[in-house]
């Protein structure tokens, strides 16, 4: 049954390519305004996850909810409460910041958006740049965009699968600062990592994903945690 | 055991229409020797349609119910359906050249057989690049049926309008045939109609061992 | 609706920007009439009985090209996906593809038309309205069936390849159709007209109900 004060609710989300299980059945919830890091190896699954969580892959088998809101079953609402950030920037090289940021609010049906664009460039500091196509941009600049492009619509969940790759120091303040703001607005986050202090910087919660199950849920500030992270990353990365 | 029955089957029954084609059936009054052709060429040609059908089918099975068995039917219908494409072609050209003097004319149903080959063909060449079992069985199973929605329309097009222009095709069936020839001709398609049979289920076994195949390598790849 | 009418004018600002798609487009086409000529010129045949086949050959290679290029922008940078996060279903975001891509294709064939009727010496008055009238039945369906084979093709490490050997096979019924109405019109016998537009009018709204009802399964993961 759906909860509705849960951001997120997953009963047993298995899913196979072929004969290979990229998730086994994973079960969690996550509440309203938590923030939740995910560690794993590399193809431990949590992309997989976040995915699925997105509505840009469907799950083998199992439910989810996002916000109280079937994901199968009404795909276009889950997508309008989430926003989705991975190293691909999903930004069009020809078009401006501005014009970019314009086309997702159109998308996303954004009333005022021209306030909330604005703002969102001074926030990611881009006010200088706004009007030159993103071709011309690095990558950091590009990502300052790419995460106002997630925020644009004020999701209610934000995923970010490894947020962190490619960003320089500054971006990386940039990214955190707005993501507590959200948090303490009451929005949710969830996060891949393999970097364990970067993820419990501001993590409520920690889950650590391995062969597509979930080995340990826990409070962020639980010794367990980088107990885990060392048995099961560190060693794993020397195997 | 259904197979092998069905291969025993379709021995038994190729060797009688072999008989009533080449001893009991009449010599062709015209034609002669080489109409003897169209006992073979009929069935492969009908084959070929029912391929393209029941790989549409197969395709909207797949894509329904998510079993990977929908897809090993649809890419063994499809080979089979490639293959009896081209024998068709190539029993119609070995036909032609002494009845038209050439081998191939841009006629309808020559063009038609040529195209829904180079659909069979294209539907392989998606499946080889792709190299996900579960991505290639959705991708082609989606083309597989688009491209069979387009045979009735390539049909209709090409049959409506080629044959506009003076055409030289004998059609066999039609125009009273000889009841000894269609005696010949039924036990043709008998005998096709059960090799058709037998020969799917045997891809299908194959198709089967194949992805095991392809599961255990990737198991020591990983490993 | 809305958020289709964004993707169409996102496409249609990014196209005003790098022109890629239908100056490649014009480029192709003119190119193949122009090569047609050679092969034409020195055979003495009628270039009014081979003008249809060649204008139609030309629009269908101009068209993959076409294709291919409005693919690959939303492939750069992955943008496909953030089209596929967005709160529209992917039957919209289909149509909307299509309602570009077709845009950017005629605007391709009106610039390759007058091409046409200038080189092969034929008169500009009311037949070239009607051959438009053609293409644009005909141009609908070659972009219904090539947007959805273009997200296919995607998937494959040929794309390029891919699409050309899909699409060709199974436009046949666009392209004799096309053919045969054209030259209806350049030779003045237009009575049996309304049979190829049918033909034309059919495909099309076949392949837009068929592939917006497939979509899902080709864009999904």
């Amino acid at each position: 049954m759906p909860n509705t004060d849960l951001a997120l609710q997953s009963e047993d989300i298995r899913k196979t390519f072929g004969s290979f299980t990229a998730l086994a059945g994973v079960t969690m919830s996550v509440k309203r305004g938590e923030f939740v890091a995910f560690f794993g190896r590399n193809g431990a699954g949590k992309t997989t996850f976040l995915k699925i969580a997105a509505t840009l892959m469907r799950a083998t088998g199992g439910k989810l909810f996002i916000e109280g809101v079937r994901s199968d079953e009404n795909p276009e609402q889950v997508r309008r409460r989430i926003g989705f950030l991975s190293h691909n920037t999903y930004l069009y090289r020809d078009l401006s910041p501005v014009e970019n940021l314009r086309f997702f609010a159109r998308l996303y049906q954004i009333p005022e958006a021209e306030d909330r664009i604005s703002a969102l460039l001074d926030r990611v500091g881009l006010r200088r740049r706004a009007k030159d196509p993103v071709r011309g941009f690095s990558r950091g600049l590009q990502q300052r965009l790419g995460i106002a492009r997630v925020m644009l619509h004020e999701p209610a969940l934000i995923l970010l699968d490894e947020p962190y790759t490619g960003l320089d120091a500054n971006a990386v303040q940039t990214l955190n600062e707005i993501l507590d703001e959200a948090v303490s607005a009451g929005r949710t986050v969830i996060l891949t990592t393999h970097d364990i202090e970067q993820g419990l910087r501001a993590a409520t919660q920690a889950a650590i994903i391995e062969k597509g199950r979930l080995v340990l849920v826990a409070r962020a500030g639980d010794p367990a945690v980088r107990n885990a992270y060392v048995e099961y990353i560190r060693e794993g990365a020397n195997r | 055991m259904i197979t092998k029955a069905l291969g025993v089957l379709s021995l038994v029954l190729m060797i009688a229409a072999l008989y009533l084609i080449f001893l009991y059936a009449p010599l062709e009054a015209t034609m002669g020797a080489t109409q003897k052709i169209f006992y073979f060429h009929l069935p492969q040609a009908i084959s070929s349609y029912v391929s393209a059908l029941l790989l549409g089918f197969g395709c909207i099975m797949y894509l329904w119910k998510g079993d990977l068995k929908w897809d090993r039917f649809g890419s063994s219908v499809a080979e089979l359906g490639l293959m009896f494409t081209a024998t068709t072609i190539i029993s119609g050209m070995i036909w032609a050249k002494p009845a038209w003097g050439t081998y191939w004319v841009w006629d309808a149903r020559l063009t038609l057989q040529f195209i829904l080959g180079l659909l069979f063909v294209a539907y392989f060449m998606l499946r080889a690049y792709l190299p996900n079992r579960e991505k290639r069985a959705m991708l082609s199973c989606v083309f597989g049926l688009l491209a069979m929605v387009d045979v009735p329309f390539n049909y209709g097009s090409i049959y409506w309008w080629r044959t506009q222009h003076p055409q030289p095709v004998v059609s066999p069936g039609g125009g009273g045939l000889d009841p000894q020839m269609q005696v010949a001709l039924l036990a043709s398609f008998a005998a096709w109609g059960f090799l058709y049979a037998y020969l799917l289920r045997q891809r299908i076994a194959v198709a089967k061992v194949e992805e095991q195949v392809e599961y255990l390598e990737h198991v020591v790849q990983s490993a | 609706m809305k958020a289709l009418r964004a993707i169409i004018f996102k496409d249609i600002v990014v196209e005003m920007r790098n022109k890629e798609s239908v100056s490649s487009m014009l480029m192709f086409g003119l190119l193949s009439i122009v090569i047609f000529n050679f092969a034409f010129q020195s055979s003495g045949v009628d270039r009014s009985f081979l003008g249809p086949g060649i204008l139609w050959v030309a629009f269908t290679f101009a068209g993959i090209i076409g294709l291919n290029r409005s693919l690959s922008m939303e492939l750069d940078n992955d943008c496909m996906q953030g089209l596929l996060l967005a709160p529209l279903s992917r039957g919209d975001l289909y149509l909307a593809k299509v309602a570009s891509n077709y845009a950017f294709m005629m605007i391709a064939e009106l610039f390759v038309l007058p091409a046409f009727v200038l080189f092969y010496n034929l008169r500009f008055d009311a037949k070239i309205a009607e051959i438009v009238g053609v293409a644009a039945v005909a141009t609908l369906g070659f972009v219904a069936i090539g947007t959805i084979l273009s997200m296919i093709s995607a998937n494959t490490r040929m794309k390029e390849v891919m699409l050309p050997i899909m699409q060709i096979p199974i436009t046949v019924p666009v392209i004799i159709a096309s053919v045969e109405a054209t030259g209806m019109i350049l030779r003045g016998e237009t009575d049996g007209i309304t049979f190829p537009l049918a033909v034309l009018g059919t495909f099309s709204i076949v392949y837009l109900t068929a592939s917006y009802m497939v979509i899902e399964y080709v864009v999904e993961e």
